[in-house]
């Protein structure tokens, strides 16, 4: 490759003097000070937040207003900094939850651990856990930190759910006379 | 009430005078510093300091207008640096390093009483300055008084018995040094002008902005146009004296810490903080007093006309009551210093700093040589005018 050799022009008494620098300088510094400013004030003013984005996990409902999760515990598994506990139940009998075979008894997230990475979401055959647009958490003490089963569906809601598996599971089982 | 006061001692005088410095400017040098917050912050698109008040205070009207505008962050801060705990680093020496703010603060308060902040028409419609002290030496009074400014900085450096403050100082008298000699032969033209032939010499500040609200077009012109390179030289040296960005080699805390006041803390260091905006506001009012016409509104408007305008389009005599002829003044005169110090502010946030050898090369081959360059012909210029 030639080696283009450019001319180093020099400084003209203007340049040399800073002047029209200085001058152009401050023609953006006053169009800055009359300008908006482009801070947020914070606790009053809130950020519009984009769709997906990845808050805090929550665990959701069914439209039905059932748990989602079945305690299968992938997402304890996958997730990276462990923050999530699982302690798996039985479902119990006449709760309207018997479409499934189990159900979290406790479900802890802990948010002094948790990395928001998302990876529980991505993981999660029910569509159970979702990170939701809840990006401010604070607490006095690292027990009020940890998420638990109730706060997390209080947090969560309802989500609407286009598949109902187990629903339709259940079905093709009944009808199909225990094959399925 | 005016007689009351010129009825008691001279001394007492002197006394009540010095209070009234001391009242008036550390509350504007402390706003300085505040408005100097919001400058910053409203060029960097921040709101800047905007959320403390008084918890009594809420709700009141208005004062939701002074919390946007920080007046109470500044209480605060003031509070602050009152009660704060003030350790003593052991390796100083205590004398001086105790010394050293209070001697900031001398030349800064100085230079106030001979300083003329407004005026009002006497009998027979003379305008009469108002300063504490109107001295006939004026400019070299303040030159005198506020070079003393460097033994601060000086004392503080070396008191503080630690290399970021002493290369600090070390650095800001070489500066201020520098920068003396530009400024004082960069006001030298104006009063070459000022003192005629066949008119009593006189340094008198008062007497410049006398000079400058005459009748006619040259008369009535503000030095800031017949005499632009001295302004401008003059602008540059202030920036310097007052260890302003571009020129703040006292501080230059990317690279000294905190430069000479690093071992200050609490109100000592406060001191300093309100010794240099105090210089600066002298600084505004020097300038505006040779260059921008001092108490006349506009450059061929002077006080006495703009009062009998007024008089003759609203039919009050009430204008040219002293008082009010005095207040006017006074109220045009601090606008003037205000806009200065804005700029001061405002190149402040703007520019980087200079580095040490451009400090010294523009002092003394840049500046210097242009303001002895621009006293010479300015002095041909003026001979051949006056002849």
């Amino acid at each position: 490759m030639a080696v283009i050799k450019v001319e180093r022009k020099p400084l003209s008494l203007a340049e040399r003097s800073y002047m029209p620098g200085i001058l152009a300088g401050m023609r953006i510094t006053i169009r800055h000070l009359l300008g908006r400013p482009d801070t947020m004030e914070y606790p009053e003013e809130r950020p519009a937040i984009p769709p997906g984005y990845r808050g805090a996990p929550t665990l959701v409902k069914d439209p039905h207003g059932r748990e989602k999760c079945v305690s299968c515990q992938l997402c304890e598994f996958v997730c990276p900094p462990k923050a999530i506990r699982i302690t798996p139940g039985t479902v119990p009998e006449g709760a309207g939850v018997d479409h499934v075979e189990k159900a979290p008894q406790a479900f802890d997230i802990d948010m002094l651990r948790c990395i928001y990475c998302g990876l529980c979401e991505e993981v999660c055959p029910e569509e159970a856990i979702f990170l939701l647009n809840q990006y401010s958490m604070t607490g006095y003490s690292r027990s009020e930190m940890v998420n638990h089963k109730d706060r997390l569906y209080e947090m969560g809601g309802t989500l609407p759910d286009r598949h109902f598996k187990w629903d339709v599971k259940k079905a093709a089982e009944l009808g199909a006379g225990g094959q399925h | 009430m005016a007689d009351f006061f010129f009825g008691l001692p001279v001394l007492l005088q002197a006394v009540l005078k010095g209070i009234a410095v001391i009242i008036v400017i550390f509350p504007v040098a402390a706003a300085c510093s505040m408005a100097e917050r919001k400058v910053c912050a409203w060029i960097q698109g921040r709101p800047g300091p905007n959320r403390t008040i008084f918890p009594l205070f809420r709700g009141i009207p208005g004062m939701g207008v002074l919390q946007r505008l920080g007046v109470f962050q500044l209480v605060a801060d003031g509070l602050k640096f009152l009660f704060k705990e003030e350790p003593t680093p052991g390796h100083v020496n205590k004398l001086y390093y105790t010394l050293a703010p209070v001697i900031a603060m001398v030349p800064a308060f100085t230079t106030v009483t001979v300083v003329p902040f407004g005026a009002y028409l006497g009998s027979a419609g003379s305008v009469v300055p108002l300063s504490l002290a109107n001295l006939d030496i004026g400019i070299l009074a303040v030159f005198a008084v506020a070079s003393l400014g460097i033994y601060s900085l000086i004392l503080a450096g070396w008191a503080s018995n630690s290399k970021y403050p002493f290369l600090g100082s070390v650095r800001a008298s070489a500066q201020l040094i520098s920068y003396e000699l530009s400024m004082t032969l960069a006001v030298l033209p104006v009063f070459l002008w000022v003192n005629e032939p066949g008119s009593t010499g006189s340094l008198s500040l008062a007497r410049v902005v006398e000079f400058q609200s005459r009748a006619g077009f040259w008369g009535g012109t503000w030095f800031l146009f017949t005499m632009p390179v001295s302004a401008f030289i003059f602008a540059v040296a202030l920036f310097a004296e007052t260890n302003r960005q571009p020129f703040d080699m006292a501080e230059s805390e990317a690279d000294l810490v905190g430069g000479f006041h690093t071992e200050y803390g609490a109100y000592k260091w406060a001191l300093f903080f309100v010794a240099e905006y105090a210089n600066m506001i002298v600084g505004a009012g020097v300038f505006a007093l040779l260059f921008l016409g001092g108490w006349n509104l506009l450059p061929w408007v002077p006080l006495a006309s703009l009062l009998g305008w007024l008089h003759h389009a609203t039919g009050s005599a009430l204008w040219l009551h002293p008082l009010v002829a005095g207040i006017v003044s006074i109220a045009i005169f601090i606008a003037k210093i205000l806009a200065t110090l804005f700029v001061f502010m405002w190149v402040r946030w703007t520019l980087p700093r200079f580095r040490y050898d451009q400090v010294m090369r523009i002092g003394w081959q840049k500046l210097l040589p242009l303001s002895i360059a621009n006293l010479i012909v300015y002095t041909v210029a003026i001979a051949l005018m006056q002849r």
